[in-house]
């Protein structure tokens, strides 16, 4: 059996015992087709019952794995060792308070999720077919599907320097759902969804940095959905001041 | 247990030199350093040209002439075409998805889009300027 | 519903920046002529003024600079909030109003040429 030994240098932090974040060093023999994850597991299994972190599915949809490896926000069941050198520092989510070693405090961000109204808003008078299928064309569905991909691992939140310049700004994954939701035929929520997303915490916080496409495990391109938005809410504006009813009235 | 999250700090001036993309991004930003410069340079050749005589216009192209200007338009042009130009063409996709039926159109269509409206756009220019 | 005054400067920033990215670099390039001393034809008083005094031709000029003006205001204003400067307010008044002081002047020389 071939191993590879890999350095990890891990971000601890008790909040009983310390006064802030220091590194600890594992060393981890790793098989070939090892994620970090699969690396963090021995330690845990094997090293240090200690170390606290999240993950659930190490499949890639459950979202719980995230953290910092080599200074890139990553879903640590899809960072495979075979791509990673031999020195690996892995740290909890950029951007977000630190819990206890790997773990972050992500209220913030449930927080905010559910700001932009995340379901079908359908109009007073005009509910939703009652006894059939509400029906959605394949290109209709075409149009969002991408952005139900998330999985809420907030990487991009970590990726997002103007999050961590002013953590007030709503954020990638909760735009991109609030435009999940507002290309959703099925949909009449957008004007609803406006004052959150025409607020000056909303789209216009963004100055398209691109990193939090980058680095989204899913390509749900949240940068793709805040500049379409950006578009959006600028015509919106020019529809107000022009007279016509704002949103989808 | 009690709880005492603990916040990183980040700095609000260097953030930028954590990772590579985000310096690629300051300096993308920084064209605008150009934009705003080029600005007033043109509000200052049309101050020349509201004089309505050719001295003052003439004088204007004549302190234009000197080394330091050509070294600053040519740095100027390549740092303004692979920071502002090509960025720009490059993420001009994602702000206007085009859907046919089921499909999207594929990416490299709108950027070869821009890329050829370019360059028409430019040789027009040229032609306005006789340059060409 | 209340849209943040930010719609209407992202607006001319995103004009703005689509403008320049095709525009500008056609036009540095004549400045580079120009500053290598082979001043391109059109660029001689009869030309230019000629052009600047036609109605189309002021048009075009403003709209160049007028969208360029508010690109670079707003995006300035954006640069300093990355380089960590806090007074956002401040700043975004003073790279507006110098917008707008272009703006004016544009205006002005344009129609002072005649």
């Amino acid at each position: 059996m071939n191993f590879r030994q890999i350095d990890l240098e891990v971000m601890r932090y008790d909040p009983e015992k310390d006064d802030k974040p220091w590194f600890q060093q594992y060393n981890v023999p790793c098989e070939h087709d090892w994620a970090i994850l699969d690396a963090l597991n021995y330690v845990k299994e094997n090293i240090d019952t200690t170390l606290a972190y999240r993950w659930s599915c190490h499949m890639m949809v459950c979202g719980s794995c995230g953290m910092m490896v080599n200074g890139e926000p990553s879903l640590t069941c899809k960072t495979f060792i075979r791509d990673l050198p031999d020195k690996v520092r892995v740290e909890p989510l950029e951007n977000f308070p630190i819990e206890r070693d790997l773990v972050v405090v992500l209220d913030d961000v449930m927080e905010k999720l559910q700001k932009v109204q995340p379901y079908i808003i359908r109009k007073e008078g005009d509910p939703p077919p009652q006894d059939q299928e509400f029906e959605q064309s394949r290109g209709a569905l075409a149009k969002y599907r991408q952005l139900t991909m998330c999985i809420n691992c907030m990487c991009c939140y970590s990726a997002c320097p103007q999050y961590g310049l002013d953590n007030n700004f709503i954020g990638p994954a909760a735009l991109s759902l609030a435009h999940r939701y507002n290309l959703d035929s099925r949909d009449q929520g957008k004007s609803a969804r406006l004052d959150i997303l025409a607020d000056h915490d909303g789209v216009w916080d963004c100055s398209f940095v691109g990193a939090c496409s980058e680095v989204c495990p899913k390509h749900v391109d949240p940068a793709a959905a805040i500049q379409q938005m950006k578009i959006d809410g600028a015509m919106e504006w020019w529809k107000l001041k022009m007279g016509f009813p704002g949103g989808d009235a | 247990m009690s709880r005492q999250p603990y916040i990183r700090p980040m700095s609000k001036t260097t953030w930028y030199m954590r990772h590579g993309r985000y310096k690629v991004y300051m300096l993308r930003e920084m064209t605008s350093f150009l934009v705003g410069f080029y600005t007033f340079l043109m509000i200052f050749a049309l101050s020349a040209l509201a004089a309505n005589s050719p001295d003052q216009w003439n004088a204007f192209l004549a302190s234009q002439q000197n080394p330091f200007m050509v070294a600053l338009h040519g740095f100027a042009l390549l740092y303004f075409l692979f920071f502002q130009t090509f960025p720009w063409f490059k993420l001009a996709p994602k702000a206007m998805p085009i859907q046919l039926g089921e499909k999207q159109l594929p990416d490299s269509f709108i950027v070869i889009g821009h890329y050829l409206a370019w360059v028409v756009l430019s040789a027009f220019i040229f032609w306005l300027a006789g340059v060409i | 519903m209340t849209i943040a005054k930010k719609a209407v400067v992202w607006g001319l920033f995103a004009a703005g920046g689509t403008l320049t990215a095709f525009v500008f670099p056609a036009l540095m390039a004549i400045f580079l002529l120009i500053a290598t001393g082979n001043i391109p034809v059109g660029l001689q008083f009869e030309q230019i003024h000629g052009f600047a005094v036609s109605w189309l031709g002021k048009a075009c000029l403003f709209v160049v600079l007028f969208l360029s003006l508010w690109h670079a205001a707003h995006r300035l204003r954006v640069v300093a909030h990355d380089f960590g400067v806090r007074k956002d307010k401040l700043v975004a008044n003073a790279v507006y109003l110098v917008a707008a002081i272009g703006t004016v002047l544009t205006a002005f020389y344009l129609f002072s040429i005649n």
